[in-house]
């Protein structure tokens, strides 16, 4: 006696969570059922693990049917086929976008390409995700991407409203897509130590500031594409290291501000100049994209790494910073304020982030 | 005359890519109703289309808007080649033409193709202008109401219950034509689900006149058929119960019918139809006009045609004894089987409806001519027997006349309904039922086109005598199906023997004085019960017991019924879903030797599956089935059984003995042991079961019931050999002498393997119930939460080993395992309870044995469960939307003299005191003493019925409110109010549900019938997921157009859907299935118990009736 078939049609569609983690996750029918016996499921309800597999098969061919949906997620609000409650609808979407965070740090800055796509085998391999899930996600960011890149507007608004994603995970998104679209290199040893979260707090300050929204939410670019022109403009802040005055004058000034309040003060004031040319230079080299891509590679091998050798603590990473900043405002023969507010606005708080073990 | 029809076509969206080049679709639409199409503009380039048309006017007939339904297509079109077919909607319009019901059809359809299924939606406005039509030989029947609801509908009282309405139309199936062989199944399919539709339309249309020539305005309990004849062409069928209804708490709703012919039926005052059964030939009428001209050349023209039982066979006003009508002997192969014994039953058939006395038909004919279940299941005999109840006896002669004049005039006495008004169901015999096979080529005679109408004539003539022969007058629960196998036909009926109430038959003028005698006799809690028969004389052999409620008149020991559980009915404990499954095999064999072997199979069947339903009620420690349905399935090689029905504990009947096990070869020690071991675990089975579903009755001493009735001992085994059982329980109690219990024997293995299949029956995980009744007995705090679903489950044979057990042990594991599944999965609804569960089987193909499994799984609060005693009361303040007043008095009544009081002495069981002195198979009796005392409760009850009785007068003014409200406009209006606040989502909820009522909330109105039926068809099986990915997706598809359908209506929820075909084909090598759906139920506007005590008003009111208190008692 064999099944030949073997359906649950429900008015309302029953959607299992435990059941649906384990679709998104990529497990197959077979090792699903499995997970679901291991997890005591069998005891608690008495059911045979024949039931248990023609549960799990109903409900994966309603996530396979509901798939097509959520690739769209206003449609899967708008269907008349699956009627579902607007909070599980809701569930389904957030789930579906939901991404782990280790596969996420292997392709985030890449472009999402079919070439990326090629490498999910070893990604699979190298962080355990299922090769499905990875497909998944993969194919999420790139959707995301595809849909969003020629929009005008917010960035996470757009995502928001094209997605009915939480406003936490259209955040996440909206970095992802704005590192997909930069390029960013994040996959270096030296930036290993870097969490997904870490790059995400760095995108929202950029696209905040750094973008041509930032300044004109009504232009015809939007959030995804650095403010070029701002970029070319940073060119004129190689001046506070190029000029040995300026150096002499800011680092004077930063020291006397510092003195006393910071317990590696001396470090710092040996350090001042090589931390000083590091920061402006990364500003200065941004016209060029291949720099732009080693935006984080630079800051951390020119301000992070250094400081994190003489053991800074945070505390006095922020102070320093602060008044690096503020003190430009008293360089008399620095013109370019406001650009250079811009600029270290941002970067202040981004190294901030980033300076962690 | 005429009527316009208006349609407007607003938009489209989600339209699937049709160019791909461009990514995108040029649509336009075609409306097309009858001969008139129209069309739309094209929409280029997109796949979100704002038509925004005029209005499409079509001048119709109101004959054709009752048959045709409207087409919409959406179309690509295309500047080179033929523009594609992107889908279809029909939209059915008859909800249109009745004033109640809905005013506009307004919203988003799903876009349907047979191949691709849904395909995106498209929105549409639908409105109908009547004008008024007085023509009295019209051919329309607008305005006639239709509910599939098996009782009264909510909002409705019923002034007359008129009777039997049948038809069937017979035409040609598409897909056998010629023509299929040059056109693509696609479009032969399509020509299949227009033609069907139509043909629904035309059905409906002519059961309507039928409703208004018998005076009627609504048909409830409509049953609307597809078979599938193949080659011999496609068969629409309808029963349903004709009905004069009154729309409760908005009398102006009656008023405006300007269209209606109800209300031309209004002023003619009732009682001057000097005959108001003249449904089987009123002298005048169009219906026979059109039925002649028909008639000729019938079936086979592309015409449908239509046929008339009335002309076939039947004398008109059919007298009692037949006289010369007599029961054609069926042509040759075509065997009625309904005996046990396995002669040709016709003969002995026509022997006992020839036999002109009929109070005196006893046992000899009729054991051999009633089928199986009236042996067992008492009847209540309503004519002939003098010695009926001796209070009862000048008021039953009264009733009895009348009552038999009301009905004997009736060609067929049958009611399609399971729930009835307080008062109406007098007695209840036994199930009746009565089958025959017939060779399907027969059609093709085209001198005798009406062979359909005769073979169902000859099946109802049967049933009406089977009733008879139990001493009743109607039969109640009626049910009509049919199975197919090839060219051969099983057609089947079955319903419940009934004496009824003659009031709600005829029309007012008796009413004053026979109500107030009603009051006195009838209605006690237990009547329904009573067999006031002669039991000198008894038709059958049966123990009786006088009724453990009211002590006074007699009752069977066991009671099997089609109908649901009567509201008033007292039970004790809950209820249980009881199913009775059997395999046999069968040689494969052409056309009538085919015919003569089932034929000789199926007493055999009957016989088992009624062994099986029996000995599992006991083992469930329960004496009664409602809801009892038989289902035999004919396959090339074998024929399948399936009986689900819902056992309960009722307190008028006497405790069921328990099920006494006795060896064959008692000098085998060891199989002594084998032996009682068993025993021992069936006696244990019984009594976790009873703890399971609560039943304790209360015991009370056996002089107060009085001596045991004398019975007729002249019972003859009928299969099984039967021996006395030697050990005899030692605490045997004198009192209890007549307590026999069921002994099984066993014989040989395949006893054995039917007392295994027994105790293989799993009870339903704790926290679950189950039934397929409308209400589970004993439940009676139902929260709001519904899940409605089907579960279809295919599994083949491995053809090698077919044996009989083989077969029943795979069928029994395939129920039983469809059954865990269901309960694993609603696993999260716990406390809950599976209603109406409907299970139903095909078999495919050789080795397929398909079941099907629709029902609703409704919670409920399991804090409140305790209070079953108030059940009773409250159910039938449920659902007495009819008579308020009445019911009002007679509980009181029946508290004041009917209960005595009596201490409840300790509950006990006797389960293993059992001997058995003349163990009978199928009958066994069981004298065990229980009395329900029910004193203590009597106070309560009154206050209950007083705190309800305020409680329905302010439900009344609720109603109106509520209705007034609720008037749907256009879409969405009510919608809002029932769906979840969502800011994103348009959909609306609508919820479905196999029962008449929606847990928690209130129906406030009726907005017509849904009657859909859709074929899916796949050339890429693989790529869609298999059978299960089909499957799947087309059935989720299929609730998605009724819920859409409900929603354009205006209403958001659906009851008594049912899913009446589900005929599924695969073929894996070419890669192709294909699947027929047919589905119907009421689309209905509900309104939240919680929303109505918003509105509630202080405002006291005249109009008590006016409540559908439904909604008012758990509150």
């Amino acid at each position: 006696m064999t099944s030949e078939l073997d359906i649950f049609v429900g008015n309302t569609t029953l959607i299992d969570e435990d059941v649906y983690r384990l679709w998104l996750d990529g497990y197959s029918v077979t090792d699903a059922v499995a997970l679901r016996v291991r997890s005591g499921i069998l005891e608690q309800t008495g059911a045979t693990a024949a039931v248990l597999q023609s549960d799990t098969m109903d409900h994966y061919r309603t996530f396979h049917m509901l798939e097509r949906l959520l690739h769209a997620p206003p449609k899967l609000l708008h269907q008349l086929i699956f009627q579902i409650p607007p909070s599980r609808q809701a569930l389904l979407i957030e789930r579906y976008y939901a991404f782990d965070e280790a596969f996420v740090r292997e392709v985030l800055g890449k472009k999402l390409s079919k070439g990326t796509k090629k490498d999910l085998d070893d990604i699979s391999t190298k962080t355990g995700i299922t090769l499905k899930s990875c497909r998944r996600q993969f194919d999420n960011f790139k959707r995301v991407f595809k849909v969003v890149e020629e929009m005008r507007g917010s960035l996470v608004d757009n995502i928001q409203q094209h997605f009915l994603l939480s406003d936490r995970l259209a955040r996440d998104y909206a970095a992802i897509v704005f590192f997909a679209n930069n390029r960013f290199e994040t996959g270096k040893k030296k930036l290993q130590y870097l969490s997904f979260g870490d790059f995400a707090f760095c995108a929202e300050l950029m696209i905040q500031n750094w973008t041509l929204g930032a300044v004109d939410s009504q232009m015809d670019d939007m959030d995804m594409d650095l403010d070029k022109e701002f970029l070319q403009d940073l060119k004129e802040l190689k001046v506070l290291v190029a000029d040995k005055d300026l150096l002499d004058l800011h680092k004077s000034l930063v020291c006397t501000a510092l003195r006393g309040k910071l317990g590696v003060f001396s470090e710092m004031e040996a350090n001042f100049k090589n931390l000083s040319r590091g920061l402006v230079n990364v500003a200065a080299k941004l016209t060029h994209n291949k720099d732009v891509r080693d935006l984080f590679v630079d800051l951390v091998e020119k301000f992070v790494e250094p400081c994190r050798s003489d053991h800074w603590p945070l505390s006095d990473v922020r102070f320093f910073l602060n008044q690096y900043s503020v003190s430009v405002h008293s360089l008399d023969g620095f013109r370019h304020q406001a650009l250079w507010d811009r600029y270290m606005g941002t970067l202040r708080g981004c190294l901030l982030r980033l300076y962690h073990d | 005359m005429p009527g316009k029809l208006k349609v407007k076509i607003v938009a489209g969206r989600h339209l699937p890519v049709m160019d791909r080049a461009s990514d995108l679709t040029d649509a336009f639409v075609e409306v097309k109703f009858g001969n008139t199409t129209f069309k739309t503009d094209v929409y280029l380039k997109s796949l979100n289309p704002q038509w925004n048309s005029e209005w499409f006017k079509f001048e119709v007939d109101d004959e054709d808007l009752q048959d045709e339904p409207l087409q919409i297509t959406v179309l690509d079109h295309d500047t080179y080649s033929a523009n594609d077919a992107i889908g279809k909607v029909y939209i059915d319009i008859d909800p249109l033409l009745y004033s109640e019901a809905a005013t506009v059809i307004s919203g988003w359809f799903p876009i349907y193709d047979t191949i691709h299924g849904i395909r995106g939606e498209i929105n549409v406005v639908v409105k109908v202008d009547l004008f008024n039509d007085l023509n009295r030989f019209r051919q329309s029947s607008c305005g006639v109401k239709f509910f599939c609801t098996t009782s009264i509908p909510k909002c409705y009282r019923a002034v007359i219950i008129h009777g039997f309405v049948e038809e069937l139309v017979v035409n040609e199936d598409p897909e056998y034509q010629w023509i299929d062989r040059i056109r693509t199944p696609r479009a032969s399919n399509e020509a299949r689900q227009r033609l069907i539709s139509l043909m629904s339309g035309e059905l409906q249309r002519k059961i309507g006149l039928k409703v208004l020539e018998m005076r009627g305005n609504a048909v409830v309990g409509y049953l609307q058929c597809f078979d599938l004849e193949g080659e011999s062409g496609l068969v629409v069928r309808a029963i349903g119960t004709a009905c004069t209804l009154d729309k409760l708490s908005s009398p102006a709703a009656f008023l405006p019918a300007c269209n209606s012919p109800s209300k031309e039926m209004k002023e003619i005052p009732f009682n001057e139809d000097p005959n108001p059964n003249t449904h089987s030939s009123g002298p005048s009428t169009p219906l026979k006009n059109q039925t002649y001209s028909f008639s000729p050349s019938k079936s086979y023209s592309r015409q449908s045609s239509s046929s008339d039982t009335d002309l076939s066979l039947t004398p008109k006003t059919a007298p009692y004894p037949q006289g010369p009508r007599i029961y054609l002997c069926p042509s040759s192969p075509s065997l009625s089987c309904g005996s046990l014994h396995l002669k040709k039953s016709c003969l002995l058939l026509s022997e006992s409806s020839l036999t002109p006395h009929h109070s005196s038909l006893v046992s000899p004919v009729l054991r051999k001519s009633v089928s199986f279940s009236e042996e067992l299941f008492l009847a209540a005999s309503g004519m002939g027997s003098g010695s009926a109840g001796k209070e009862g006896g000048p008021f039953k002669a009264l009733l009895r006349q009348q009552t038999q004049s009301a009905l004997e005039q009736r060609e067929f006495p049958f009611f399609t309904l399971t729930a009835f008004p307080p008062g109406f169901l007098v007695h209840v015999g036994g199930v009746v039922s009565a089958r025959s096979v017939k060779l399907l080529d027969r059609i093709h005679n085209p001198d005798e086109p009406e062979t359909r109408d005769a073979w169902w004539a000859e099946i109802r003539q049967e049933i009406k005598s089977h009733a008879k022969a139990l001493g009743c007058h109607a039969v109640v629960g009626y049910s009509e199906s049919t199975s197919i196998c090839e060219e051969v036909c099983i057609l089947s009926a079955s319903g419940t023997a009934a004496v009824l109430n003659p009031r709600f038959l005829q029309d007012g003028t008796v009413e004053g004085c026979l109500e107030q005698r009603l009051e006195e006799n009838l209605p006690t809690r237990c009547g329904f019960c009573h067999i006031p028969y002669d039991e000198l004389n008894m038709p059958f052999p049966a123990h009786l017991t006088y009724c453990y409620n009211c002590r006074k008149q007699k009752v069977p020991d066991v009671l099997f019924t089609t109908i649901d559980l009567p509201t008033d009915a007292t039970v004790i404990g809950k209820g249980c879903l009881i199913q009775a499954r059997l395999c046999r095999l069968k040689k494969k064999a052409q056309a009538e030797a085919n015919a003569t072997a089932i034929s000789n199979l199926l007493p055999f069947m009957e016989y088992e599956v009624h062994t099986q339903l029996m000995n599992k009620l006991k083992l469930k420690g329960m004496n009664a089935l409602f809801g009892l349905r038989i289902q035999i399935t004919v396959g090339e090689n074998m024929l399948m059984g399936l009986a689900s029905a819902t056992g309960v504990y009722l307190a008028a009947l006497p405790t069921p003995g328990g099920i006494q096990i006795a060896g064959k070869t008692p000098n085998d020690g060891s199989y002594e042991q084998h032996i009682s071991h068993m025993q021992k675990k069936i006696n244990d089975t019984i009594a976790k079961n009873k703890e399971l579903y609560e039943i304790n009755p209360p015991e009370i001493s056996e002089e107060i019931i009085g001596s045991p009735i004398p019975e007729p001992r002249q019972r003859s085994r009928l299969l099984r050999s039967q021996s006395e059982s030697s050990d005899e329980v030692t605490e045997l109690d004198l009192s209890h002498g007549k307590k026999d219990a069921f002994v099984l024997e066993i014989d040989d293995t395949d006893a054995m393997e039917d007392v295994h299949s027994l105790l293989t029956d799993v009870p339903p995980p704790s926290g679950f119930y189950s039934c397929n009744t409308e209400i589970m007995p004993g439940i009676n705090n139902w929260t709001s939460e519904i899940q409605m679903f089907t579960s279809v489950r295919v599994i083949r044979l491995s053809s090698l080993n077919l044996t009989n057990q083989a077969l029943n042990k795979n069928f029994n594991d395939l129920c039983e395992n469809l059954l865990k599944s269901l309960y694993f999965k609603l696993r999260s609804m716990i406390p809950c309870c599976l209603c109406h569960v409907n299970f139903t089987v095909s078999l495919p193909e050789d080795e397929l044995i398909q079941v099907t499994v629709t029902a609703v799984a409704i919670t409920f609060d399991k804090n409140q469960a305790l209070q079953t005693t108030k059940t009773p009361v409250e159910k039938s303040l449920q659902r007495a939307s009819t008579d308020n007043e009445e019911l009002l008095q007679f509980p009181l009544e029946l508290c004041s003299d009917s209960f005595p009081s009596h201490p409840f002495p300790p509950a006990k069981e006797h389960l293993e005191s059992a001997s058995s002195n003349s163990g009978i198979p199928a009958a066994q009796r069981a004298t065990s003493v229980d009395y329900s005392s029910f004193a203590d409760r009597c106070s309560s009850w009154i206050e209950l019925i007083k705190l309800k009785a305020q409680t329905i007068r302010r439900g009344s003014i609720k109603t109106t409110v509520t209705v007034e409200k609720a008037s749907p406009v256009g879409d969405g209006n009510f919608r809002n109010r029932s769906a979840p606040p969502c800011a994103n989502s348009t959909v609306g909820v609508v919820k479905m549900t196999p029962l008449s009522f929606i847990p928690g909330a209130k129906i406030t109105k009726y907005l017509g019938i849904i009657n859909m039926f859709f074929i899916r068809e796949t050339t890429s099986l693989r790529e869609e997921g298999g059978v299960s990915g089909f499957l799947h997706a087309f059935i989720a598809e299929v609730f998605a157009m009724v819920r859409a359908h409900v929603a354009a209506l205006g209403g958001n929820a659906v009851v008594s859907y049912i899913m009446k075909q589900c005929v599924f084909m695969e073929n894996p090598n070419k890669n192709q299935a294909q699947c027929l759906i047919n589905v119907s139920g009421d689309a209905v506007v509900f309104v939240r118990e919680s929303d109505l005590e918003v509105v509630s008003s202080q405002q006291p009111t005249t109009n008590c009736q006016s409540s559908c208190t439904e909604s008012e008692v758990t509150t």
